[in-house]
């Protein structure tokens, strides 16, 4: 049956809703990256949330001019134009009075919604039956999809995604250097509306799947969990379209091959996989490898403070540092130095002295903001510097005695 | 409107919209300014979860196993926000947005995945309350105040929603100092030795309290309304903490009573047959506050911003 699903046999309906929420998980993962750069990403939040007036006025509207009242570009043209409200409304309040941004969403967000509402009871009363379908823009129902509300998705989902390639650039400049990016000449107010816009249009083309609730989600967690895996803005973008599209498609084949399993919540939870595996396992960020880090980095002043132990004779009852030893071969298990320990410890005491040196000394001050206690003097240092500091330690002249 | 009718239909609900937008407003002043006004959205988000795992493992749609259930899930919640905040080295908001979508979908995916066909428990539901139904039938007009049989009626609600108001603005009294000092410089609060990140905690718990019971009687968007709408408003219009605190609780009966009026009798002036949802309206009668504030209000400004 998930076969079926993934591999798109499980009928003309589910073939669609898969590949719409493919398409739309592509291009949500690749606008939220900016988003998110940005350091807006909630502000999708309001977005989302204000598209509900528009949804139940476009159908208001449309009923009261003799029209089904359920036509779907209408619908998301209706959202289209209240969510772009509810955005100038977020950047009118956080710009012109002293609100917060975070305060600013969660009015724009709770008041848009409440309205939406209001809308929405308005409309159980004035044509009973005839409202139904609209609930499903809350939570994305894809039973019903039409083939033109499919085509809808699609072209809908493929042109945000042809803009967000072609001003890739202007945005991520605008994202991580809104200075920089004005200095150059960039009008950085109007690149960030383009930001949001893409993210409006996104949420209007997701509506139908996922439902203005969760498509939050979509936008969020696929760039967070890109950045976990590179450094780099193309490829975090690149990382969040790929990790979007396929929780689009595994999710809607997931809801397709089981029962009563709705589309955008398990869309949501697909994702929301793929983020915890980035948490966990992803290279120098994720948790799993800042616990290596820390290990070794354990081992390593474990190891440094053994050794100068040794060499200056002391015993060592540590029981993590004896172990480390013994096991390199430099101390037998009953602590006593081994030949090759002992040099290694002579060495370690000498690098001692030798960082000494290179602290006390002004010429040295490059090299002494780099002091941590555990770094090998030789790989910051030529050779001939060596050399130089190695003739001002005092060789052991005359014994007295 | 008389007496008659206006005990039994129309008292309760109104109160309990009070004193939930109350309830919420309060502790929402100190997260406005903290930059945490996204919190109780993420709160009220994550109640859904909370009562569907709660009425999973009981079986019932009892009161205290959801509330407890809720409080539990916005626990967990904050948590997992700070969690992913300090493992994954994310921003706030983003941290946010990913917790709260995600139980939040698992909340729905619960609840289509079990039967709950017999109970009422729906998403819609979750979302806005129902307000207009919690009507007190013992009563019979204003003489039923002082009768203790109509007054056993009363509806269950109205008592949880007017306890949790005593228990926040306690808290709110009695943490007053430190809450207001932490809230402005929290690195001198710490210097006098208090323990900011508890305060913070706590509040945040406070909120959620608020939150869990006001979603009981009326639904989340009055929530996160209320958590944002009136002390966003009231900030605007003073700069002093304590004159805030009174606009903010002023701002959220006017948005209680007006939404619910208007909710209620509104549509009949208009020449419709039905009311609209009262949730909603109230929510709308804030967003309306707000921005009347927001044009007018005498601190609209930042203080040394310049004049555009």
């Amino acid at each position: 049956m998930l076969w079926d699903a993934l591999l798109l046999q499980l009928g003309y309906n589910a073939t669609l809703v898969t590949i719409g929420a493919c398409f739309l998980g592509i291009a949500a993962g690749v606008t939220g990256t900016f988003l998110f750069l940005r350091k807006r990403a909630l502000v999708s939040d309001a977005i989302s949330h204000a598209t509900l007036p528009g949804v139940a006025l476009a159908f208001i509207v449309m009923v009261s001019f003799g029209g089904d009242g359920r036509n779907l570009i209408g619908l998301l043209l209706g959202s289209a134009v209240s969510a772009w409200i509810g955005l100038l409304c977020v950047s009118w309040l956080t710009r012109y009075t002293r609100l917060a941004e975070d305060a600013a969403i969660g009015a724009v967000l709770s008041v848009f919604f409440g309205f939406g509402i209001v809308l929405l009871t308005v409309i159980q009363s004035m044509s009973s039956g005839r409202a139904a379908g609209l609930e499903g823009f809350l939570l994305g129902s894809t039973a019903g999809m039409l083939w033109s509300d499919a085509m809808v998705i699609l072209v809908g989902g493929a042109a945000t995604l042809a803009l967000v390639l072609m001003f890739r650039r202007p945005m991520g400049m605008v994202a991580f250097d809104p200075e920089f990016a004005a200095a150059n000449g960039l009008n950085v107010a109007r690149i960030d509306l383009m930001i949001m816009g893409l993210a409006m249009a996104v949420t209007v083309v997701g509506l139908k799947i996922v439902g203005l609730i969760l498509i939050v989600a979509m936008l969020i967690i696929p760039p967070v969990t890109a950045r976990f895996w590179t450094e780099r803005t193309d490829r975090v973008s690149l990382i969040a379209g790929a990790v979007g599209g396929l929780s689009g498609y595994l999710g809607a084949s997931l809801s397709a091959a089981a029962p009563n399993v709705p589309t955008g919540p398990i869309i949501v939870l697909v994702s929301f996989a793929f983020f915890a595996l980035a948490l966990f396992f992803a290279p120098n960020r994720g948790v799993l490898a800042a616990v290596l880090r820390h290990l070794k980095f354990q081992r390593r002043v474990h190891m440094r403070q053994g050794l100068l132990a040794l060499a200056q004779g002391q015993p060592i009852y540590e029981k993590l540092t004896l172990r480390l030893l013994t096991r390199a071969g430099l101390a037998r298990a009953d602590g006593v130095v081994t030949e090759t320990g002992r040099a290694r410890a002579a060495k370690a005491l000498w690098d001692e002295k030798r960082w000494e040196i290179v602290r006390a000394d002004q010429a040295f001050e490059g090299a002494a903001a780099l002091y941590d206690g555990l770094r090998e003097l030789e790989t910051i240092l030529t050779a001939d510097q060596l050399t130089e500091i190695d003739a001002r330690i005092a060789p052991p002249t005359g014994v007295p005695s | 409107m008389s007496g008659e009718e206006f005990v039994p239909l129309s008292l309760t609900p109104l109160l309990i919209g009070v004193f939930a937008a109350i309830a919420c407003a309060l502790p929402g002043n100190f997260l406005v300014l903290r930059k945490q006004a996204l919190i109780g959205d993420a709160i009220s988000h994550v109640v859904l979860p909370g009562i569907v795992v709660a009425f999973l493992i009981t079986g019932t749609v009892a009161t205290w196993p959801m509330m407890f259930g809720a409080a539990g899930a916005a626990i967990v919640a904050v948590a997992l926000i700070e969690a992913i905040r300090r493992l994954g080295r994310i921003e706030p908001g983003a941290a946010m947005g990913v917790a709260f979508t995600s139980m939040f979908a698992a909340g729905v995916l619960l609840l289509e995945q079990s039967d709950t066909s017999t109970v009422h428990l729906d998403v819609e539901h979750a979302l806005y309350g129902n307000l207009e139904s919690l009507i007190w039938l013992d009563a019979m007009g204003w003489e039923s105040l002082w009768d203790p049989v109509a007054l056993a009626g009363l509806p269950p609600e109205l008592i949880r929603m007017a306890l949790t108001l005593v228990a926040v603005t306690a808290f709110v009294w009695l943490f007053w100092r430190p809450l207001k000092i932490s809230t402005f410089d929290e690195g001198f609060a710490r210097t006098m030795g208090m323990r900011t990140n508890l305060l913070g905690l706590a509040l945040v718990v406070v909120a959620a309290i608020a939150a869990v019971a006001a979603f009981d009687a009326v639904g989340s968007i009055i929530v996160i309304a209320m958590f944002i709408c009136p002390p966003a408003a009231a900030r605007l219009m003073t700069n002093r903490l304590e004159m805030q605190i009174v606009w903010s609780v002023v701002f959220a009966i006017a948005a209680a009573v007006l939404g619910y009026f208007v909710a209620g009798f509104g549509p009949l002036w208009l020449g419709f047959g039905n009311a609209v949802s009262a949730a909603g309206m109230i929510a709308t009668m804030s967003g309306m506050i707000l921005a009347l504030t927001a044009i007018f209000g005498p601190c609209r400004k930042r203080l040394g911003a310049p004049a555009v």
